[in-house]
């Protein structure tokens, strides 16, 4: 009874306003040093790095002096940026396409075809979880003109020594492989949970009517599972597009230039930590940003009009 | 739910009875197996490649052809990484602000998870949407401002300002918010309430219990992104004391360019807790990506 009457929201007695109260203050304390530090961190950065892009700046002053929209039309003309857009764009859809196509594979093989998968799936998925700095200094390591093993295996079909990540544009593919094998354990989980909460009775339903098994993947399996083979694109492009670590951990001084492999983040870096362009920095953020943000409501308009 | 698990125990997503069927496929499994083995070996390659150069000489890292099993084994490699750098102390650096930031983030998560969850105050969607809206931006395009703040609060080259990026995952909030909303039985906490227990003492005692594998997903989530942390570490350490694991690697290839034998055993030791993780915890693992992942 007294449970009843005092767990009501509305309850008007003395008690259940003092506990309202309790609640309230529960909910300032918890809260508010929460969202500062949140609107310090992450809310507060995130607008400045849109004001900052309208402004002519270095590291002492950010905001020297304003110029509108200038550092957006710099962009346009700067070879530089435009080359590290192409790059990112060239290693982003490499990367999607190959490891979204082979986690396809491997999560219809693993769940379909192969009873028991627990390890496959285990192997698959170890260097997802690695941190990226050592894995990339082994790649190097197998990436190496002289030692490494890549060029080993190579020579055994007579192929000369290659420096792989001597000249962007190969070494950009090279970082392209790397990286499906990063993510392409990642890619392989999430589209196994996907065809797991595929109801079973679609397949039944279909195997009953006599479709063997390849038509009831075909025409059962993969298009059910269109929005989460979405939702892997969209993620592992978004991931594509902020490369850098993989970039500036393998191809320091291995390059012809001895700079890095021109990226967006790497742009974005040199600008505002060697040269103290902030603000023209700024406005490459903004620039990834949109293009992340563009991604990000692809993906929502898709799922909502499939669901 | 029941489906799902069905599916796990049988491994068989048609609903047929699994061993006759699969008997009738042994045919062509078989092929499978054999390019599943090889792509399974390709992926754990730079692993042993990694292992087996940080036992070799330095002589034989050179070696060419190249040694798969070391010929004459040794751990000088393992003894000379730690001479040629504090090794120990930036272990020590990763270890402390992994293990800080992962604890926060655990707390952060479950509180505001929490109150988003079951309480009702002013301007609560608004906060949450703004934590919602923030959480696709990429910590990228956000680094230059923040860099700018830790600055001019004078936390370059400190614990704090490493770590200060990382207190708070909106993620996290979103996911031990889910978890609540599933899975926090109201009734529970108003009878706590008239049992006379204060709002802190039921988030500690009955809140964060109750949600003690989420937190745990959570928790290892953390801390695998932490301690692969580079970029950010990369702006604001700048003396070589507070130089993360991360860090040190990187810094120590062009240093030494050619020495890929202690190179080898220095990412050999930075990958242990992560691996040691993953041996232990691989099924939470995964469970915790998928997880994250179907949000």
């Amino acid at each position: 009874m007294a449970r009843n009457i005092l767990s009501r929201k509305e309850g008007s007695s003395r008690l259940g306003s003092s506990l309202q109260r309790q609640k309230l203050l529960f909910v300032f304390i918890g809260l508010t040093p929460i969202m500062l530090v949140y609107g310090i961190t992450r809310i507060w950065p995130i607008i400045r790095t849109f004001t900052l892009s309208l402004y002519d700046s270095d590291l002492v002053t950010p905001e020297k002096k304003f110029i509108g929209l200038e550092n957006y039309t710099s962009l346009v003309d700067d070879d530089a940026f435009k080359q590290a857009f192409l790059n990112t764009t060239l290693f982003a859809v490499g990367t999607v396409v190959a490891s979204v196509v082979l986690g396809l594979a491997l999560a219809l093989i693993l769940t379909q075809f192969i009873p028991r998968s627990g390890l496959y799936q285990l192997i698959y998925f170890l260097p997802f979880v690695m941190p990226i700095v050592p894995v990339a200094i082994v790649w190097r390591w197998i990436y190496d003109p002289s030692y490494g093993l890549l060029n080993w295996f190579l020579s055994w079909f007579g192929i000369p020594k290659q420096a792989f990540l001597f000249y962007p544009e190969t070494g950009l593919w090279a970082i392209v492989v790397m990286n499906v094998w990063k993510v392409i354990g990642y890619n392989m989980v999430i589209l196994i949970v996907g065809i797991r909460a595929i109801p079973t009775l679609y397949n039944e339903a279909a195997e009953i009517d006599g479709a063997n098994r390849f038509s009831v993947l075909r025409y059962i399996t993969v298009p059910l599972l269109k929005p989460v083979i979405l939702f892997v694109l969209v993620v592992t492009t978004i991931g594509a597009y902020n490369v850098f670590t993989s970039v500036y951990v393998m191809t320091q001084s291995t390059t012809a230039s001895g700079n890095n492999i021109p990226i967006l983040v790497g742009e974005i870096y040199n600008n505002a930590f060697r040269y103290s362009k902030m603000g023209y920095a700024s406005s490459e953020a903004v620039i990834l940003f949109v293009v992340v943000l563009a991604l990000t409501l692809i993906q929502f308009r898709f799922v909502r009009s499939d669901t | 739910m029941a489906t799902v698990e069905i599916n796990e125990k049988s491994g068989n997503v048609f609903g047929l009875t699994g061993n006759a069927r699969f008997r009738r496929e042994l045919w062509w499994r078989i092929p499978l197996h054999i390019i599943l083995i090889i792509g399974a070996g390709l992926m754990l390659l730079p692993f042993i490649w990694m292992f087996a150069t940080s036992f070799k000489p330095p002589t034989e890292v050179v070696a060419w052809p190249p040694t798969f099993i070391p010929q004459s084994p040794t751990l000088e490699n393992y003894g000379k990484v730690f001479e040629l750098m504090p090794f120990a102390r930036y272990f020590f650096n990763s270890l402390v602000v992994t293990i800080v930031c992962m604890i926060t983030i655990c707390i952060t998560s479950s509180l505001a998870g929490y109150i988003f969850a079951i309480f009702r105050f002013p301007l609560r969607n608004f906060f949450f949407i703004i934590i919602l809206a923030t959480a696709i931006v990429p910590f990228e395009t956000y680094m230059i401002p923040l860099y700018l703040l830790m600055k001019d609060l004078k936390s370059i080259n400190s614990y704090q300002g490493i770590m200060a990026p990382y207190f708070i995952m909106s993620f996290g909030i979103f996911f031990m918010r889910q978890n609540y909303i599933a899975f926090l039985p109201e009734e529970l906490l108003d009878a706590a309430r008239i049992d006379g227990a204060g709002e802190w003492k039921i988030y500690w005692r009955i809140v964060l219990p109750l949600s003690s594998s989420a937190l745990a997903a959570l928790a290892i989530y953390a801390f695998i992104n932490v301690w692969a942390a580079f970029i950010w570490p990369l702006l604001v350490v700048n003396t070589s004391d507070l130089k993360t694991i991360e860090l040190a690697l990187a810094g120590f290839q062009t240093a030494y360019t050619v020495e890929y034998g202690p190179l080898m055993a220095g990412s050999v030791i930075s990958l242990l807790p992560i691996l040691l993780i993953f041996i232990l915890l691989r099924r939470q693992i995964i469970e915790s990506v998928a997880m994250t992942g179907m949000k």
